[in-house]
């Protein structure tokens, strides 16, 4: 990520210097095409977004009129129905506590076992590793059976608490592989003056490697909560108490059962519901984001 | 390995060994490596690591899930699956996913990382196109997008008669898709679901290649634009073969989600689509296992589907390899 700023920096330079330089027919051609094609592709992602936003304040007779009418009346009924009789509203609340805490768990626990794998030297520690690295090319789908089972015996099953932990397993791989490389870059020499300055590990993990790791710490935190906020499959097998349910399986309940239900216009405002606060996070962070993709994949 | 004698692991407390080497174990150092990796490893070695060796040896019986009974059978499950028709086809169509999925995703996504990153000025500066910014955040955005929302949404967008699709060539005069079934016909439901995950995750492939990209040293494209190569050829004989890494990663991420697949054909098919054209292995696991409760059964789904996986990780990284890529040393 760090070179990837200095890269854009020093690029940037120039760039502005030589704006002015004359384009040739060719170039005016090759940006044209260019951009219709970048605008064609926007369109087929902006399109089906803006129409599922207009769809959401019809009511249903509207959508079963025409595809493009626009809605009789702006209001937020759809909405209100979808948040309090569909129970979208409980889901959200369940999402968040869910995700929230798989985070935070993930993260301390990730940071200090990559911390002492990329730090320490010790024999297994190799093995360690490919044992993580295993559990993120292995499917999930091969695990869902067996977990089923641990999470009954230990009376996890259907519980918010059994989903974190099972959240929390299956974000650790990629949670250390990804700090474990950040780590790795981090200067031997700091540790060393942190001992020489009297600190323990604790200490020096906490008060010195940590804060030293925060762009990492974010990346990663953003990846787990795009992948944790997505999931579907843990909830839906291991997470069956209507009561309990998360947003992306309590939205799924309710898309098959419109099909009966026909309540359209509600749909179509859950969907809104579900999508605009992660968008909306996006569009305020989409640089660190962007930022983090290329950290997260070039390595 | 070498220095293995010298080395004394962390907990099992024998100072006298390592003092001449490294610092005497104190409290403080031993408490930490214990809680440190201690405590990671137990919830991975728990719920990760169990559960799939478990699954190896469930798949080996006749288990059904809910009754202490449980027989060893050997391979018989296995057997079985491979004269099961219904899972046959699914593996079929995981294998069309995984053929087609990667390579239409990363080829367009490079497309339009190409165009973005040097459809600007041939003159001066190598440079990407102006206000390419916003093409690079709006493609970014159905990857914020949960899949079982983008599967929600396009069922609507695909639906016969109030959907975007239809409605769109109903006015343009194409009348005879006034009440086409987009997911509903064999010749088509595999096609369209494709499109809507390789829609899904273009702008991530995308955004992606523009970093790799920008991370080529601009001295590299001067020097080929000297020697008078164009664009076309640039992007298939500089480009290309420079972050060829990133896009095995992108091949090997993208065809293991191929091989899932679960979440958008369940949203959009969830019977498995007509005449079982979108059905796919995980979706035949999960209601073997949660519906049929035949759980060895499903677990011999789950370790075909595991192979297969694994299979196709070592198969991209052996024609990486084999065709003159930097072999992986990390």
């Amino acid at each position: 990520m760090m070179s990837l700023k200095q890269t854009s920096r020093r690029r940037a330079v120039p760039m502005e210097l030589l704006g002015k330089s004359k384009e040739t027919s060719g170039d005016k051609a090759v940006a044209a095409v260019s951009h219709t094609m970048l605008i064609i592709w926007s369109l087929i992602v902006i399109l089906p977004l803006l129409w599922t936003l207009m769809t959401s304040f019809k009511t249903t007779r509207e959508i079963f009129a025409s595809p493009f009418s626009l809605p009789g009346q702006w209001n937020f009924d759809n909405y209100v129905s979808a948040w309090t009789t569909a129970g979208i509203g409980s889901y959200f609340v369940n999402t968040i506590i869910v995700v929230g805490f798989a985070l935070i768990i993930v993260m301390v626990l990730g940071a200090m076992c990559a911390y002492v794998l990329a730090r320490f030297k010790f024999p297994g520690s190799r093995a360690i590793y490919y044992l993580m690295l295993a559990g993120l090319t292995f499917p999930i789908f091969l695990a869902i059976v067996p977990l089923f089972f641990i999470l009954k015996n230990i009376g996890l099953l259907n519980t918010l608490p059994g989903l974190i932990i099972v959240y929390v397993a299956f974000a650790l791989p990629f949670t250390v592989f990804f700090l474990f490389s950040f780590f790795k870059t981090l200067p031997h020499e700091i540790g060393e003056a942190a001992a020489i300055d009297g600190a323990g590990e604790w200490r020096t993990f906490f008060q010195v490697m940590l804060p030293m790791a925060k762009p990492g710490l974010a990346s990663v935190l953003i990846f787990n909560f795009l992948g944790l906020w997505n999931q579907f499959l843990i909830p839906v097998a291991l997470n069956t108490n209507v009561g309990h349910y998360v947003l992306s399986q309590g939205m799924a309940a309710f898309a098959s059962q419109a099909g009966y239900a026909v309540n359209f216009g509600a749909l179509f405002a859950a969907v809104v519901i579900t999508v605009v606060p992660v968008l909306v996070v996006y569009v305020i962070f989409q640089r660190q984001l962007q930022g983090s993709v290329s950290a997260g994949t070039n390595k | 390995m070498i220095d293995l004698s010298s080395q004394v692991r962390p907990d099992s407390g024998k100072p006298a060994a390592i003092r001449s080497r490294r610092k005497k174990l104190t409290f403080d150092k031993v408490s930490f490596m214990v809680v440190f990796l201690g405590l990671p490893l137990a919830v991975y070695v728990i719920f990760v690591i169990s559960p799939f060796v478990q699954a190896a040896y469930y798949s080996m019986t006749d288990w059904s899930g809910f009754t202490a009974n449980m027989n060893f059978i050997g391979l018989d499950n296995y057997v079985k699956l491979f004269h099961n028709a219904t899972f046959m086809k699914a593996l079929g169509n995981n294998i069309i996913l995984v053929i087609v999925l990667p390579l239409v995703t990363i080829i367009l996504s490079l497309i339009l990382a190409t165009l973005v990153t040097v459809g600007g000025s041939s003159r001066g500066q190598i440079k990407g196109l102006k206000n390419s910014s916003f093409y690079r955040v709006v493609s970014f955005f159905p990857y914020v997008i949960p899949a079982i929302i983008i599967g929600i949404m396009w069922t609507q967008i695909y639906d016969p008669s109030n959907g975007l699709v239809n409605g769109i060539l109903t006015s343009l005069g194409l009348d005879q898709f006034k009440s086409f079934p987009w997911l509903g016909d064999e010749r088509t439901a595999m096609v369209a679901t494709m499109f809507v995950i390789v829609w899904g995750f273009i702008g991530f492939y995308m955004v992606l290649f523009v970093a790799a990209i920008k991370g080529i040293p601009a001295e590299l494209f001067e020097a080929a634009r000297i020697d008078g190569a164009g664009r076309v050829r640039t992007m298939v004989s500089i480009t290309v073969p420079l972050i060829r890494d990133n896009i095995q990663t992108a091949y090997v991420y993208m065809g293991i989600l191929a091989l899932d697949a679960f979440v958008y054909m369940q949203v959009m098919n969830s019977g498995g689509g007509p005449n079982n054209s979108t059905l796919v292995m995980s979706q035949q696991l999960f209601s073997t296992a949660f519906t049929k409760n035949q759980f060895g059964y499903a677990s011999a789904m789950g370790v075909v589907l595991a192979a297969v996986t694994l299979a196709f990780s070592g198969l991209v990284f052996l024609v990486n390899r084999l065709t003159g890529g930097k072999d992986d040393a990390r």
